[in-house]
């Protein structure tokens, strides 16, 4: 049977005479898109290698060359997509499972673009942050029902209750978890840096902590996944809090891959595995089977940390999330960071990361209204995550319950990622998802840092505006109080699990 | 009334308070004189009274304000209350002729105290703790009843109107009081609930409000935690629950309190060189960061004991006080003070967040 042609999914387009021959576009790309032919000193494209990056795009002194999505296909057709073709020959060709990068593309509803914030008019005044205070602290960790006070002899107020370990946010967003191995050091350097800077925290992974990488201990929420990786007492002593990974909403339910590419000899050491091994994460915990052994292991670390740390787990958002959570919050976690399905990954099976979870913004609007049924939701904090691009989102899934947020996709996409999803390829021209050196050079951490620095304080800016608008000068204020969202167009099954009113109705 | 309006009430107002620390006592018409100066701030859909000291015979009972839209309202209202309750006195609430005064509802007062057999029945629970959860029954469940104040020694008097005309409409020129607080109201809707009106009431506390909450939904949220239910569609009504729930159950201090509702900010507590107190302040933040009250407020809240003034975080509404002697002041504007109190004292401008105390002398 003839070999059936699958139509490259994007076009390299040359302008010839803006085209200098100058080659940078040969030496960049990773994916050895462009070739160059000295007999005639021209440069010339293999359509099929290119993944849409548009890096060259980016480096081409002339503006010659233009990624165009090749719209030159089979017959169109609702059911039986390019895509769809593209992967059954794929898998006819290898009998593989189709791997994919980032978050699910699927054009699920996104209930963000349904969900309106109100204003101030009047009655209300609205409050100026440019001339008044406004306050985005947030703390994370569990919290008393009361506070106990004593009074000393001379009658003065004493403070009896001894809290428990906070982190202490100053702005209620975090970055998520990417490990050492999915992406490069100069990627960590730059979220950690950033996050010191910022007094946010930002999230190893199940990629243990490079060497370099400890002196951001203060701002570091260090992870324990199933795969154990880079795990030992000094890792838990250097981080701020501990997050056990149960799942992760690109692919709940299963495990982990690092192709052994990518593991390097420093991330070989980080994870404290043999250089150059795939590096697999079972999909349970094997010492998790039932939620009381998640809770031993909380009170393992626990133990093992002096009770000087939080310890939070994250879960993926699946239909069953709010008992899960309710039991987690009871298992004793300090916080539960739910992670929806839109949330990215660096590897997964398309098939898991198209089709398995629901949205962050059902999960964290049922949770939290299932944990103050239960009155339980002091006693842990909500962490929200899984496909967060605007400060717009942001101050919505506050809104909903969330305390804080993970961002992870928007910090990459903020230092250069183009969604091209080939993140498990190794071969990521910006330097983010790769170990490949010639590559990693491309992300100046210094750059990046101030590029995350950017998008943080210009989301708080943006978040002091809506904050102040609603005539609310604390995001304490905001974090679960849902009159200030309204539903467009959702059903009204939908308005009641998110658990606001539709647009037009008044308070 | 209550049952078909779906909407949380807004409105703009004017308060007024004064109370005599040494308790001694005197007649509702000086708060009457005091609120009708402001008459330009209310637009007559909403005038209330709250009166401490006022029954002295009955002071151990607890007073029950009713309002009842129909005799229905009223006898399933009284048929639960006699479930718990012994009655002591049951009566009208005086009142004189006044045919201004539209959509009148019956008013009604009881001097109860609570069976021993239902005190058994819920050992648990404190007195304070039954009765509570008995007017949030009856606001809830009953329809067309409302409790509109439920104290010891006091009571509430409201009603749609101009406030000088509630207060002549229930003849609290008769009353003797040690502390009255007064409101006149400004709704942007023109709904013509009674409940509506302040004071609102629990227990012994009551409270005027002028201004909105837009921490409304996590006040209310967090409220629920404790088994408050807010159903008289108002935000006012969650600041009376946050006192009860903080001064009365968690049994913080006012002051205390006021550092809960109306927190300094993250950069004061910061600034503060004492460790002790900057870590009294930041823990009260961390636990009680859903009981902040944001949004622009003057609210006027007593117990009995205390009457205190007190100003949101920004102070986007008015409060003004003079203290003359043993008496304390408290309104929205001057010239509710100059019209009742002779003394050519300063008038004191209170800051965001400072409270303004006065205090009954043992």
């Amino acid at each position: 049977m003839a070999k059936r042609p699958t139509p490259t999914e994007f076009i390299v387009e040359r302008d010839k005479d803006r085209c200098i021959a100058c080659q940078v576009c040969v030496r960049m790309c990773s994916n050895d898109v462009h070739i160059y032919d000295a007999d005639t000193n021209t440069v010339t494209s293999d359509n099929s290698k290119c993944v849409g990056c548009h890096f060259c795009e980016t480096l081409c002194p002339t503006d010659a060359i233009t990624i165009k999505k090749n719209e030159s296909s089979f017959k169109p057709n609702a059911n039986w997509s390019v895509s769809v073709i593209s992967d059954i020959t794929k898998q006819a060709e290898t009998g593989g499972v189709i791997l994919t990068g980032m978050g699910c593309d699927k054009p699920y509803t996104i209930y963000w673009d349904h969900i309106l914030l109100n204003a101030s008019q009047v009655t209300n005044p609205s409050i100026d942050p440019l001339r008044e205070p406004m306050e985005l602290r947030r703390y994370i960790g569990r919290k008393p029902d009361k506070i106990e006070l004593d009074y000393n002899k001379k009658g003065k107020i004493e403070l009896k209750t001894m809290l428990e370990k906070q982190l202490k946010l100053e702005v209620p967003i975090m970055f998520s978890a990417m490990s050492y191995g999915s992406v490069s050091l100069n990627t960590c350097i730059s979220l950690a840096k950033a996050s010191h800077e910022l007094g946010i925290f930002y999230n190893t992974g199940e990629g243990g902590l490079h060497k370099s990488l400890y002196k951001y201990g203060k701002n570091t929420i260090i992870q324990i996944a199933s795969g154990r990786f880079g795990v030992h007492p000094e890792y838990l002593r250097t981080g701020a809090a501990i997050e056990i990974k149960i799942g992760q909403g690109a692919k709940p339910g299963i495990g982990g891959h690092l192709p052994g590419e990518k593991v390097s000899k420093e991330v070989s050491e980080a994870r404290m595995i043999p250089e150059g091994t795939d590096a697999i994460s079972p999909a349970p915990h094997h010492d998790i089977y039932s939620i009381e052994d998640l809770r031993q292991l909380i009170h393992a670390l626990k133990e093992a940390t002096d009770y000087e740390k939080p310890v939070g787990v994250k879960i993926a958002a699946v239909h069953n999330v709010v008992p899960i959570a309710s039991g987690v919050a009871r298992a004793g976690a300090d916080y539960i960071a739910i992670d929806g399905m839109r949330g990215g990954t660096g590897a997964a099976p398309k098939v898991i990361r198209d089709n398995v979870g629901i949205p962050i913004e059902f999960a964290i609007a049922a949770v939290d209204a299932r944990l103050r049924e239960e009155g339980i939701r002091t006693k842990v904090s909500l962490i929200a995550a899984g496909g967060f691009r605007s400060s717009g989102d942001v101050i919505k899934a506050i809104a909903l319950g969330a305390d804080a947020v993970y961002i992870a996709t928007s910090a990459l996409i903020a230092l250069g990622c183009s969604q091209c999803q080939k993140c498990y390829t190794g071969k990521c021209n910006w330097g983010i998802a790769t170990q490949d050196p010639y590559l990693t050079k491309r992300l100046n951490p210094e750059i990046g840092v101030q590029r995350l620095k950017n998008l943080i304080r210009a989301w708080s800016l943006e978040i002091k505006d809506m904050l102040g608008g609603m005539g609310i000068n604390s995001i304490d204020s905001l974090c679960g109080n849902r009159t200030h969202l309204r539903g467009i167009g959702l059903s009204d099954r939908e308005l009641e699990i998110l658990g606001i009113k539709s647009a037009g109705e008044p308070q | 009334m209550r049952h078909s309006e779906q909407e949380k009430l807004i409105s703009g107002c004017s308060v007024a308070g004064i109370m005599n620390e040494s308790g001694r006592k005197i007649s509702g018409e000086a708060i009457i004189r005091s609120i009708a100066v402001m008459r330009e701030r209310s637009n007559g859909l909403g005038g209330g009274f709250s009166a401490y000291g006022i029954y002295p015979k009955f002071k151990n009972y607890f007073a029950f304000h009713m309002m009842y839209d129909d005799k229905k309202a009223m006898a399933d209202a009284e048929g639960y209350l006699k479930t718990n309750y012994r009655v002591v006195k049951s009566e009208e609430i005086p009142t004189i002729e006044d045919k201004s005064i539209k959509n009148r509802p019956l008013l009604w007062r009881y001097f109860v105290e609570l069976k021993d057999k239902v005190k058994n029945l819920y050992y648990d629970l404190t007195e304070e703790d039954i009765v509570v959860n008995d007017v949030m029954k009856i606001n809830a469940e009953i329809e067309g009843a409302f409790v509109t104040s439920s104290g010891k020694n006091m009571g509430i008097f409201k009603g749609i109107g101009y406030p000088e005309d509630i207060g002549r409409y229930y003849k609290l020129e008769e009353y003797r009081a040690y502390i009255w607080i007064a409101h006149g109201r400004f709704p942007t809707n023109s709904v013509g609930w009674w409940g509506g009106a302040h004071p609102f009431g629990l227990l012994n506390w009551s409270v005027v409000h002028n201004g909105e909450i837009s921490s409304y939904g996590i006040n209310k949220r967090y409220l629920e935690n404790f088994g408050y239910r807010c159903s008289l569609f108002t935000d006012t009504e969650v600041i009376l629950y946050l006192f009860d729930l903080l001064v009365r159950k968690h049994k913080l201090p006012f002051d205390i309190v006021c550092k809960i509702i109306d927190a300094p900010l993250w950069e004061e507590i910061d600034r503060n060189g004492d460790d002790e107190e900057r870590e009294l302040l930041k823990t009260l933040r961390i636990i009680y960061s859903s009981a902040l009250i944001n949004g622009p407020f003057s609210i006027i809240i007593s117990d009995g004991n205390i009457m205190m003034g007190l100003n949101d975080r920004v102070k986007l509404r008015p409060l003004v006080s003079l203290k003359d002697g043993d008496t304390v002041y408290m309104a929205t504007e001057e010239c509710a003070i100059r019209e009742v109190c002779k003394s050519k004292k300063e008038i004191y401008y209170s800051k965001s967040s400072e409270p303004i105390i006065g205090k009954l002398k043992n």
